[in-house]
């Protein structure tokens, strides 16, 4: 069939007839190649969520274990070995196999729901994501499992790291895992950039997409930026450690500090945006059960990429101690105070919608609401770090354990659960147990504070961070077993979280497609979501398109229910940068397992690597090779090449 | 009265039309990635080289020659490249399949003169700090510069298959545009390793 080089889309109204032929067109297949091969932006969003918080429980297990090692002073749990690796990979799991995929779990399967949209820009891109993300997660879990974890935390300084002091396998895993992870965020990161930029709905110009879509937009754009920087590192560290280069090791004339530039370079652009995507969730959440607006939303939007731009001249402030000239201290020390001046622009705002709304007190909001003051703890202690004097004296101390987790926890998993509680009834069409969320709730925030508020006295009594246990008559004794206690009711409460969704998933209330009284497209089409998401291309006319009757604020309003048929195929509208004007029919891929091989490839390719086994490397070499070479391969299909000359 | 706004657009192009489609914005984000990725190596030959003893340079006066005729011939290629490009978008394949070709061949003459460079080094990558960074940053060059190799080579053996039309060759756009990347980024280490010892770096 020969298909013109333009055409004229046809609007409609939506129909059961106009969505029977879409569902033929979107479903994923049954089977495992279904399973394997499946692109569509829910499935891949629910994988990842579910693989992030599987890896949270490891990670939370980790620390419980070594809770217990500190519950008292001088005892002998673990041995310091041991404590090093859970130390290290509960950071690792936490920071970069938890907190950013739960992320890209959300934003996967929100986004085009929020954008009016039926698929990500590029599905297959986004599948292979995830299968990266899975396979760098099974490597850098093998190498804990078989006793070669990660062992000088989670930024793993030189000349620590390097193999005269290393000299185990341990170091190799974390840095090819490393780099497999980058991989995966790197794609992602591409994938989210192009999808704001191209895929929203027509009407939906740059200032009015949802504040969650500037927080992960802006994470994006810096991930992909900075995460070439940690892979590059990694890829030095191993490359020092097993072929004998000289970047790190001061004997060659190589340059210790290099490891912290580059990893900080990355890591506090990443701590940003392992927060930003959260604030957003909360930015558009929270305004739902406040049943108004949010209060200032293009300060907001604006503070989102203000913190991040800032974000980028802030990394030194984590080498304080290090020796470096004062100038360049004083900079980065002015640059770290400033940059809570668009952190807060966020928090004013929350403030401001809850007191001008009528709130409305769900499990949801209550866990919207507390990051406030998590955050207010957590950034008042980084506010205290930023001072070089103060960061000389509290440096490796408990209190910066303290502040690293009221930010992560506070503004990262606080506004995720309250996620789940707001999105799972549109992912699974059931409501989670409003009583039981009370007791997930109390029971956490309660927990959370219990463990980590005292760490801040721990910290400025001088207790180092890292150390496997300590002496007795220090006066740290009944804070840590305060503290130990703390954690083991916050980990009750993720239990209790967990038990309510798998009750709810099959038993919850029937939810219907707006169980809130929501005002973005994701509450306009059914819960779940069918595979094309809306069956014609919505019109946006306003930031609450399912708000404009009550609010009243204009006459135009938002087509919903009539608009763009695009049922030729697997087609989606891309549109322009910044008005969102139509723009092109897009021709959306098939399923396919090519993202799984490829992803099955670099697992190979790197245990070959790991071990230097040639053959191996070679096989999962040439599993790569092809996989991309039937990826790319031209396809009629995609509108790849040209057409017959008949038929 | 509330009026529904309903998008209502004229002809759109259906799929990738000529250079532009969504294949473009891919390549552009891989190219922003890979540009940060050289722009952390160079960052780390100057802060290395700032932070250095004396005597870190293991040659204060690099050899330009043959490293800056065959800079010129990598150049060239993308020319080439640039002129089999438009080959494609104008329907002529001969134009075209020689274009690609071209650029192939002065790539892969780049990729061996850039091989005999490495082959009369006294030293080796674990000599020192300066040479490790001079090996690893040429040496993911090189690699850059062998996936590129394959990509021309690719696309000149789909062109003459007749894969394409004036209409639909969004993967030879795409494949140009990262072979012209390759191309600039050489430039900038090019500029790094050969150029900046003679204005005195580092001190």
């Amino acid at each position: 069939m020969s298909r013109p080089a333009y055409r004229t889309p046809v609007i409609g109204d939506d129909g059961p007839e106009l969505r029977a032929r879409l569902q033929a067109i979107w479903e994923t297949k049954p089977g495992l190649l279904g399973f394997l091969g499946t692109v569509d932006h829910k499935e891949i969003g629910i994988r990842y969520i579910v693989t992030a918080f599987l890896l949270l429980a490891a990670g939370g297990v980790e620390a419980l274990v070594m809770r217990l090692q500190l519950a008292g002073p001088d005892r002998r749990l673990l041995t310091p070995e041991q404590y090093n690796q859970l130390f290290s990979t509960h950071g690792m799991t936490m920071i970069f196999l938890y907190a950013s995929p739960v992320l890209s779990g959300f934003s996967n399967y929100l986004w085009p729901l929020l954008l009016g949209a039926r698929d990500m820009a590029f599905p297959r891109l986004n599948a292979l994501s995830y299968w990266v993300y899975l396979a760098a997660a099974i490597f850098l879990y093998t190498g804990f499992l078989v006793g070669a974890g990660p062992n000088d935390g989670w930024f793993n300084y030189v000349p620590y790291a390097l193999a005269e002091y290393n000299p185990g396998l341990n170091q190799d895993y974390y840095a090819l895992g490393m780099i497999l992870l980058g991989i995966s965020t790197s794609v992602g990161a591409a994938n989210f950039i192009v999808t704001a930029f191209k895929m929203r709905a027509p009407g939906m110009s740059i200032n009015r997409i949802p504040i969650m879509v500037w927080g992960t937009l802006t994470a994006s754009v810096a991930n992909l930026a900075v995460v070439p920087a940690v892979s590059l590192a990694f890829f030095m560290l191993w490359l020092d450690r097993r072929f004998g280069t000289h970047f790190f090791d001061s004997a060659g004339g190589g340059q210790p500090l290099l490891w912290q530039h580059l990893f900080w370079l990355f890591g506090h652009p990443w701590v940003y945006a392992i927060v930003l995507p959260a604030m957003g969730m909360v930015s558009d959440g929270l305004p739902v059960f406040c049943r108004r607006p949010l209060v200032g939303y293009s300060l907001v939007a604006l503070g989102t990429v203000a913190t991040m731009i800032l974000g980028f001249g802030v990394w030194v402030h984590h080498m304080f101690a290090t020796g470096l000239p004062a100038l360049s201290l004083s900079f980065f020390s002015a640059a770290s105070f400033a940059i809570t001046f668009p952190s807060l622009i966020a928090l004013a705002s929350w403030l401001a919608t809850i007191w001008l709304g009528r709130p409305v007190v769900t499990t949801a909001f209550l866990f919207f609401a507390s990051t406030i003051l998590l955050f207010v703890i957590g950034g008042v202690s980084g506010l205290m770090t930023a001072s070089v004097p103060i960061d000389l004296q509290l440096t490796d101390t408990y209190f910066i354990v303290a502040h690293l987790h009221y930010t992560i926890v506070g503004i990262n998993l606080f506004p995720v659960v309250g996620a789940v509680y707001f999105w799972f009834p549109k992912m699974t069409g059931r409501l989670l147990n409003e009583r039981l969320g009370r007791w997930n709730f109390w029971t956490m925030f309660v927990g959370f504070n219990l463990a980590f508020l005292p760490m801040h006295i721990t910290g400025l009594l001088g207790m180092p961070r890292r150390v496997y246990t300590y002496p007795a008559h220090m006066g740290w004794d009944g804070l840590n077993l305060l503290i130990s206690i703390g954690s083991y009711i916050f980990a009750a409460g993720v239990l209790l979280f967990l038990i309510n969704v798998a009750r709810s998933r099959r038993g919850g209330a029937v939810a219907g497609p707006d169980p809130w009284g929501g005002p973005t497209l994701e509450w306009a089409t059914t819960s779940p979501p069918p595979p094309y998401n809306f069956a014609v291309i919505p019109t946006i006319a306003s930031r609450h398109p399912l708000w404009e009757a009550a609010l009243d604020e204009e006459e135009a309003r938002s087509s919903i229910h009539r608009g763009m048929l695009l049922d030729h195929g697997k087609e989606a509208l891309a549109t322009s940068p910044m008005d969102a004007e139509p723009e092109r029919i897009v021709e959306m891929p098939e399923d396919s397992v090519g993202p799984f091989a490829l992803a099955v490839g670099l697992l190979v390719l790197l245990f070959g690597l790991l071990h230097f086994q040639p053959w191996l490397s070679a096989a999962g070499g040439l599993i790569v090779a092809a996989a991309l070479l039937a990826w790319l391969w031209p396809r009629r299909k995609l509108l790849e090449r040209a057409e017959p000359a008949h038929g | 009265m509330a009026e529904l706004v309903c998008a209502d657009p004229g002809p759109l192009p259906v799929g990738p039309v000529g250079r532009s489609g969504m294949g473009w914005w891919g390549v552009a984000t891989l190219i922003a990635s890979e540009a940060a990725l050289f722009g952390f190596l160079i960052f780390a030959y100057f802060y290395v080289g700032a932070t250095a003893q004396p005597g870190w340079l293991l040659e204060p006066a690099p050899k330009l020659f043959p490293a800056l005729p065959n800079t010129l011939l990598l150049l060239a290629s993308s020319g080439a490249a640039w002129w089999g490009e438009k080959g494609v978008e104008r329907g002529r394949r001969h134009q075209a399949v020689a274009g690609l070709l071209g650029a192939f061949v002065m790539g892969a003459v780049f990729a061996g003169v850039q091989a005999y460079e490495w082959s009369v080094k006294t030293y080796g990558m674990g000599e020192s700090s300066y040479a490790s960074l001079y090996y690893v940053t040429t040496g993911l060059h090189m690699a850059h510069v062998l996936v590129g190799l394959v990509i021309l080579l690719t696309l000149a053996a789909w062109t003459a298959a007749g894969f394409f039309s004036q209409v639909r060759w969004i993967p030879v756009s795409a494949g140009i545009l990262y072979w012209h990347f390759v191309d600039v980024v050489w430039l900038f280490v090019f500029a790094t390793y050969y150029l900046t010892p003679y204005l005195g770096f580092p001190q």
